[in-house]
């Protein structure tokens, strides 16, 4: 078996067979990212010396039989994730010698299920970016073709996936960061319902928006990993006091009896034809399936772009706040006072994007102006979400594309942001409601991946997730590897 | 669309100093955005009741007990000037 491109399925049985230890695997996969990453650009900070450790760790675990499905896993995390004792620098400069003192809870759930961590993955700058561009640390390069971007702002965790540097990583989507780069690279890439999984030691951007998720190459993989990064913390309020179902338990029920919704308003001027077609073809294939597809309407869904570029920069102005110069992160040297320290620190510590963000969030919700733009995005949003609870009375499941067209080239829309924001037109209304959404390979065009995007009601991840492993079970797009894997 | 003299406000209100040859660029970039978001404005919202958080989830509440103890030898290794329990910074009042 090729380890590069292997399952979380797949390697369990390896190391539960003794054919592998966990060491040698992450061997094996710290010997590739020391090899090629720098091609890519996708780790900001590899740990080679506490993935030895773990995978020493895994080893005795699975040599008593004590092992989870995740025991020996080799995984990347998104640089967002506290990880104690290791640099987490949010793709920022401002924190880009930060220690971090302590462990996020989903972190802290993987590590306890026996995972490895490889190291922290690039970002676009506290995750605000569809690109991956916006980073202190640089651009990462698409697998697929190292002159196109691999989305973002997840685009490290995506590409070091895509270019077989780990069996699975780590991402946080807000508006789009995991399903867009997922698309982008050939990846199954999924954001679960808002609270399913602990924010706790997740560096924030939009509070009410920003959730943790998984990219895999399968939508069982996802189903596994999300077992273990599910559930209540008492840390974070805001994740949902509720048992966390066996996700992987119902994947191979049949399509049959399924309903599929379609939204005229996601095929509209934008897509790509040849995306529209891949996505078409995707629908027919689970029509194929058993499902019956039924028209659907969103109306409020072409507001959301709107309402998010109102919401998300109020909270991320809101959030940034912290970042100060005084207690942790970056400090301009010499100054003149307190205010000079606050707003040189700030000044030279973000970049562009962020503090244009952190504006825009400041003009919201300041005097005079915030009935005009965070109230009506607030209502806007209610409105966006029951839309939603609407259409699942009527489906079990919304499909349609995840981004308006495949990976563009770098540096071809960082001069044009509201083309950027309009990569994730697709996904962003499901943030602003809060329900789980995955992104799934539905085919190449020219050479580069196409995902398709699966929607799902509140809490039903599940239902998710067996209609993409179904999928997955009779199409191979989600087995395309980038030509370079190849050589 | 702001003007120049508002985006000197806001800068204030976000404690960011704007490079006077960025300004005219930062200007314009938050214009585009604000020119994004105006669509807004065709919204019929009249009664629509304001939506601030996905699952309309109530505070919990806990206990009024330490949960955590002190790491302040820790958690002050991350500041740029710390000395004796003080995080320091310039001279505040003259």
């Amino acid at each position: 078996m090729n380890l590069n491109n292997a399952t979380i399925t797949e390697l369990h049985k390896l190391l539960t067979d003794k054919a592998i230890s966990a060491t040698e695997l992450t061997q094996h996969f710290l010997s590739r990212i020391a090899e090629s990453d720098s091609e890519i650009n996708s780790f900001i900070t590899i740990t080679p010396e506490v993935a030895i450790a773990e995978a020493k760790a895994a080893d005795l675990v699975l040599a008593k039989g004590q092992h989870t499905m995740l025991t020996g896993i080799p995984m990347a995390h998104k640089d967002i994730f506290c990880i104690e004792d290791i640099r987490t620098t949010a793709g920022s400069k401002i924190l880009a010698d930060f220690i971090a003192p302590y462990t996020s809870t989903c972190i802290e759930k993987l590590r306890h299920a026996g995972t490895v961590t490889l190291g922290k993955t690039n970002m676009d700058e506290f995750a605000m970016g569809s690109s991956n561009e916006s980073s202190y640390f640089g651009p990462v390069h698409n697998p697929w073709d190292k002159t196109k971007v691999p989305g973002g702002s997840s685009g490290g965790s995506a590409a070091s996936l895509a270019a077989c540097l780990c069996v699975a990583s780590t991402g946080t989507d807000t508006g789009g960061s995991i399903r867009q780069p997922a698309s982008m690279c050939g990846l199954t890439g999924l954001k679960p319902t808002y609270g399913r999984i602990s924010r706790w030691g997740m560096i924030a951007f939009a509070s009410s928006l920003d959730q943790a998720g998984c990219f895999t190459r399968t939508a069982e993989d996802a189903a596994i990993l999300l077992e273990h990064m599910a559930g209540h913390d008492s840390k974070d309020s805001t994740s949902l006091n509720l048992a966390v179902p066996e996700f992987t338990a119902a994947l191979s029920e049949p399509l049959a009896g399924l309903k599929v919704g379609i939204c005229s308003d996601y095929f509209k001027e934008g897509l790509e034809p040849e995306v529209e077609n891949l996505v078409m073809d995707g629908i027919k294939e689970l029509a194929k399936m058993g499902a019956e597809v039924v028209e659907i309407e969103l109306p409020h869904t072409k507001f959301s772009l709107s309402a998010y570029y109102v919401i998300a920069p109020a909270e991320c102005s809101a959030n940034l706040s912290r970042y100060d110069g005084v207690r942790y992160g970056y400090r301009c040297k010499d100054p003149e006072n307190l205010e000079d320290l606050y707003k040189r620190s700030r000044s030279e510590g973000f970049g562009s994007e962020v503090k244009k963000r952190i504006m825009v969030g400041a003009f919201a919700l300041s005097a005079g102006y915030y009935d005009a733009y965070y109230r009506k995005a607030q209502q806007l949003r209610r409105l966006i979400k029951n839309d939603f609870v609407s259409a699942f009375e009527q489906v079990d499941v919304i499909v349609g594309p995840t981004a308006p067209g495949t990976a563009f080239p770098l540096g071809a829309k960082t001069n044009d942001p509201v083309s950027m924001y309009l990569q994730d037109i697709y996904t962003i209304a499901a943030s602003l409601a809060g329900v789980p959404a995955i992104s799934i390979p539905v085919g190449l065009s020219k050479g580069m991946p196409v995902g398709l995007q699966l929607i799902g009601n509140y809490l039903e991840e599940a239902k998710l997730l067996r209609v993409a492993h179904q999928f997955q079970q009779q199409t191979n797009w989600h087995q395309q590897q980038p030509q370079r894997n190849l050589l | 669309m702001i003007t120049k003299q508002e985006l000197s406000v806001l800068g204030d209100l976000a404690q960011l100093s704007l490079d006077p040859d960025s300004r005219d660029s930062t200007l314009q970039a938050i214009n585009e955005v604000l020119e994004l978001v105006a669509i807004m404005n065709t919204a019929e919202c009249d009664g629509v009741k304001p939506l601030a958080h996905p699952l309309e989830a109530e505070q919990l509440l806990r206990s009024d007990k330490v949960t955590e103890v002190n790491q302040v030898a820790k958690f002050s290794q991350a500041a740029p000037l710390f000395e004796e329990g003080l995080y320091l910074v310039p001279k505040v009042i003259e």
